[in-house]
């Protein structure tokens, strides 16, 4: 499978790889995807005070095209709300790395990680509130 | 060895290069300096000469074999003589019984031929082999039943390297007065084969994996005791009407110095082949979590299958483009599949998405080698690092507890 420019440069040189300490209230996680698939996306997000993503790290087990999408996404959600980060559609991020028809749903789990890890974020914060 | 030339070819299994002896030879027969006549021309030399190198190839590939030049059938390659041994058997005997036995790690030339039996009516047992990718023989012998007519089993398997005892199950087979065919693509050249000794009745060959022509191949036909095939191809009733054609001097010339050669090669070339084998696998096989697919002692050592658990195989491959490997994995959803033979082996589907394939043949050095494991160790550490599922493993979560929403 020949690959895009955008794609190698993401892959050869990962932006944001690494874990951020799930337990902490502030942090949203996101694992989606599945071993048997041959594809898991674990996607976190550090939210602040005013709700904007100071900081995103992912980890990612799939095809070139899986771990540019992640590390793409990090990229983009640094500096933005939690809403705005929800509002990236996979088609975005699939036209940005100029993926191919058969790695579309690469960018499918980015988004679905993004989605996952913002709803992490909010039920954490939730609770937080009512047991408050 | 920076600036050896890359990418490395480690893919044999897939296919060789033609050997340089053998181009030449092929040569020989195509221009208008050559012999370029028609071996089925009966009324002028030109079609001599052709016929002449034509039974001389035949010859050829009947000696590697141990087999009589009468016996050898040409066709396009060893999908067409799988094919053709297969369909052609079931069609023959089908008054004889519908039912025909193969395994579920066979190359899909067979399994495809088989699935079209089953469409046409007759029934086919796919059995599943032991872990180390080997067929039990006491299973093989209970699916036999009243109406099977054809078995067929795979000498070296591509995917693994595994060898099943064709001897054992010939025995089997000819005691039950069961037509016997086995696909030898990856074994010819490279492993004895002695069809003296072994009691097979079909057995499909290709030059192309053994340093010949791509587009040709044979098939073995028996002749004591004899066995009958339905042609599936019709016209000019060249090959004793089995397989019509006229028939590619070149191509047959080539696939004939490619086996000539293979014969006086063959422990020569398995002996280097073993080492630098060796020499690989001691160099990846302390890394954690490798696993090597299919039996260590029963196997071909130009084929290895090698898991690296956490690392998924179409991102390895593109983290080793040194190397031409290759890989059967990329995730399912994609139309590249988790390798069958892997599943059928009873691999995990990490594992079966973890894996390499790596072939080495005649030309492969211990350059070669070197690099490879400094490749390939190099990429399972850099995807390990970006792998969540390898931070888990290194957390001491099981992962095969996990529900993963499977998509
Ligand atoms: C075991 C086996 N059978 C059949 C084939 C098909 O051979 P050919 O390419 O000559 O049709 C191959 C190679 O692809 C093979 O490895
Ligand atoms: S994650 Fe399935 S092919 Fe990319």
């Amino acid at each position: 499978m020949a690959y895009g420019k955008k794609v190698l440069d993401h892959y050869e040189n990962p932006r944001n790889v690494g874990t951020l300490d799930k337990d902490d209230k502030s942090v949203g996680t996101g694992m989606v995807g599945a071993p048997a698939c041959g594809d898991v996306m674990k996607l976190q997000i550090k939210v602040n005070e005013e709700g904007v993503i100071e900081d995103a790290k992912f980890k990612t087990y799939g095809c070139g095209s899986a771990i540019a999408s992640s590390s793409l996404l990090t990229e983009w959600v640094r500096g933005k709300t939690v809403e705005q980060a929800q509002e990236i559609k996979n088609s975005e991020i699939a036209e940005e790395l100029a993926l191919p028809p058969v790695k579309i749903h690469c960018s499918v789990l980015a988004e679905d990680a993004i989605k996952a890890a913002v709803n992490d974020y909010y039920e954490k914060n939730e609770t937080k509130k009512e047991t408050a | 060895m920076k600036d050896m030339k890359t990418p490395i070819y480690l893919d044999y299994a897939s296919t060789t290069p033609i050997d340089k002896r053998v181009a030449d030879k092929m040569f020989e027969f195509m221009t208008m300096d050559g012999k370029y006549g028609n071996p089925a021309s009966r009324s002028h030399s030109f079609g001599w000469d052709a016929d002449e190198a034509v039974s001389i190839s035949r010859k050829h590939i009947a000696d590697l074999i141990n087999a009589d030049p009468r016996e050898i059938v040409w066709t396009s390659g060893a999908t067409e003589s799988d094919n053709l041994a297969i369909k052609g058997a079931a069609h023959f005997y089908k008054k004889k019984g519908k039912h025909i036995i193969t395994v579920k790690t066979e190359h899909k030339a067979v399994l495809d031929a088989c699935r079209q039996l089953e469409r046409e009516g007759f029934e086919v047992t796919y059995m599943e082999p032991m872990s180390d990718g080997i067929l039990d023989l006491e299973k093989l012998e209970a699916e036999i039943r009243e109406d099977t007519v054809l078995i067929s089993v795979m000498h070296v398997n591509n995917e693994i390297g595994v060898i099943q005892d064709i001897e054992k199950i010939g025995e089997l087979a000819r005691s039950k007065n069961i037509i016997f065919h086995v696909d030898a693509a990856q074994s010819a050249g490279k492993i004895d084969i002695d069809l003296e000794k072994m009691k097979v009745d079909l057995m499909s060959f290709s030059a192309h994996k053994i340093y010949g022509p791509k587009g040709i191949g044979a098939l073995y036909v028996r002749r004591k005791p004899r066995v009958r095939l339905e042609a599936q191809i019709h016209g000019g009733g060249h090959e004793r009407g089995l397989r019509s054609g006229t028939l590619p001097t070149h191509q047959i010339v080539g696939m004939g110095e490619a086996f000539r050669i293979a014969k006086e090669e063959m422990n020569k070339d398995y002996e280097k082949i073993l080492q630098l084998r060796n020499r690989l696998w001691n160099g990846v096989k302390d890394m954690e979590e490798v696993y090597l697919n299919g039996d260590f002692e029963n196997r071909y050592p130009g084929i290895m299958n090698i898991s690296f658990n956490y690392v998924e195989g179409e991102s390895l491959i593109m983290a080793t483009k040194d190397i031409a490997v290759s890989s059967g994995s990329a995730c399912t959803s994609a139309s590249l599949e988790p390798s069958f033979v892997l599943r059928a082996i009873g691999r995990s589907d990490e594992l079966a998405h973890s894996s390499l394939r790596m072939s080495i043949g005649r030309f492969t050095t211990e350059e070669d080698i070197d690099l490879t494991i400094e490749t390939v160790t190099k990429a399972v550490e850099k995807l390990r690092a970006l792998s969540p599922l390898w931070e888990m493993y290194k957390d001491g979560i099981d992962i095969s507890k996990i529900e993963w929403a499977a998509h």
